[in-house]
């Protein structure tokens, strides 16, 4: 918690007795590092600078595969309809732009809290009519990284409202709950020891910023769920399925709390 | 779609003798061969072989891969440009699968 803290409280050196009160607040009720101070760092900050460059250079990052094949897909008709996404979206680069900067967002007409593959799947099958892609499947793997990609550089921006306040509150319990065999909370490792090695890997803040991303022990694209899933596995606690409501409220809970942080996606990652 | 996408970076426009730097990446998951699954069965062998190069019909670049080459082959190389033309990249793997990508190359 400590690192953590400590950017809070100088992000909030200026707001005087008020920040003060909250900061208190924040360090009681464990809040996340970055609300109303700077944006945390992005888990890119921890990469060697070779795999930065690696990650920055379109001609060298291996994730672009990728963007190239969800690209395609956007162009292609499928499903009952006959419709591309291009068909109802036109260019990506204008209508995708910022999209997946304010994901995990509720969908106002069921109150289903939809992250972006959630999202997508559900223009497969209520505007496309096709069917839906299986979660981890290299197509849906693709568009969500193409989206993401059209967001290169925004600052992620989801805010909590009354229709995602419960799931957010659901993944913030989850972010702070010991867990597993080990009986650690993701807070242990992404708050208190952010910047310390755990076996040949820097903990980083757990920022979802360049999700899907390329992760070299995977060999391939991943998504966030399956990043979670691996940290899950870590502490021999419960995985719980790609798209589960769990990972869904703690993705959500992720995002408010990488308030700003720039969108990377693909990112390379260890 | 087993091979399935391919990109080269590259210049579109260059002097005539510059050192023109190409880059190359296939998608591919390079199956060693060496592996079993999870009832003990061995899988088999699924890599990239080959990839080749021409420019203007003469190539220019050709390469042999083995199991040792991780999956997503990154291959970078440099040619002299000698006149406009088009490069023709082919990849093909075990299966005797292609995947070609062609690039316009302008010679100021
Ligand atoms: C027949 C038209 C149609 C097709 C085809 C279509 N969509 Fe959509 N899409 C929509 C509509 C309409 C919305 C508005 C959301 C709503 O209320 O359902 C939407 C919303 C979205 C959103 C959310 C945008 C936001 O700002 O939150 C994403 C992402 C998206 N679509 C992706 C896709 C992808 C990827 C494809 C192709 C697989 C696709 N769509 C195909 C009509 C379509
Ligand atoms: C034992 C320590 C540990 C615990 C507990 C843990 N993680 Fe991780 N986590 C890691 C390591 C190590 C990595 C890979 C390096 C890094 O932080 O990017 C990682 C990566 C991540 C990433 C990807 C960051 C990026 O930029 O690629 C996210 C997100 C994440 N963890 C979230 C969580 C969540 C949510 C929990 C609780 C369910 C959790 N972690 C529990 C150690 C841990």
């Amino acid at each position: 918690m400590s690192v953590a803290m400590k950017q809070t409280v100088s992000g909030r050196a200026s707001h005087s007795a008020l920040a003060a009160f909250f900061c208190v607040a924040a360090v009681v009720a464990a809040g996340p590092a970055s609300a109303g101070g700077e944006p945390l760092p992005s888990g890119t900050s921890f990469l060697t600078q070779s795999l930065q460059a690696q990650q920055s250079d379109e001609a060298t990052n291996p994730g672009m595969l990728w963007i190239s094949e969800g690209a395609l897909i956007w162009q292609t008709p499928d499903g009952a309809s006959g419709a591309s996404c291009a068909t109802c979206h036109g260019d990506a680069g204008t209508s995708m732009k910022g999209v997946a900067a304010s994901y995990p967002k509720v969908y106002g007409k069921t109150g289903e809290l939809l992250n972006l593959e959630k999202r997508i799947n559900l223009c497969r099958t209520s505007q496309q009519n096709a069917e839906p892609y299986a979660y981890e499947s290299d197509p849906l793997l693709a568009l969500t990284a193409f989206i993401a990609r059209q967001s290169l550089g925004q600052p992620i921006n989801v805010q909590i409202d009354d229709a995602s306040r419960a799931f957010y509150e659901r993944g913030k319990a989850m972010f702070y709950r010991r867990q597993g065999q080990l009986n650690l909370s993701c807070a242990q490792c992404h708050e208190a020891l952010a910047g310390k090695q755990l076996r040949g890997d820097t903990i980083s803040y757990g920022v979802g910023n360049g999700y899907p991303a390329y992760r070299l022990e995977w060999q391939t694209l991943g998504s966030l769920h399956r990043r979670l899933r691996s940290c899950s596995y870590g502490v021999r606690a419960r995985r719980f399925e790609f798209g589960s409501p769990e990972y869904l409220s703690l993705e959500l809970f992720l995002a408010v709390r990488a308030q700003g942080v720039p969108v990377e996606t693909p990112a390379i990652r260890r | 779609m087993a091979l399935a996408t391919a990109r080269v970076s590259m210049p579109k426009e260059v002097g005539k003798g510059d050192i023109v730097e190409i880059k190359t990446l296939i998608r591919h998951r390079m199956e060693t061969g060496y592996r079993v699954d999870s009832v003990g069965k061995k899988i088999a062998r699924h890599i990239v072989k080959l990839l080749t190069v021409t420019y203007d019909g003469e190539e220019i670049f050709r390469m042999d891969f083995t199991q040792g080459v991780a999956a997503n082959p990154f291959v970078a190389f440099t040619t002299v440009a000698t006149q406009t033309g088009e490069l023709v990249f082919v990849w093909v793997d075990d299966k005797g699968e292609e995947v070609r990508v062609v690039k316009e190359l302008t010679v100021a």
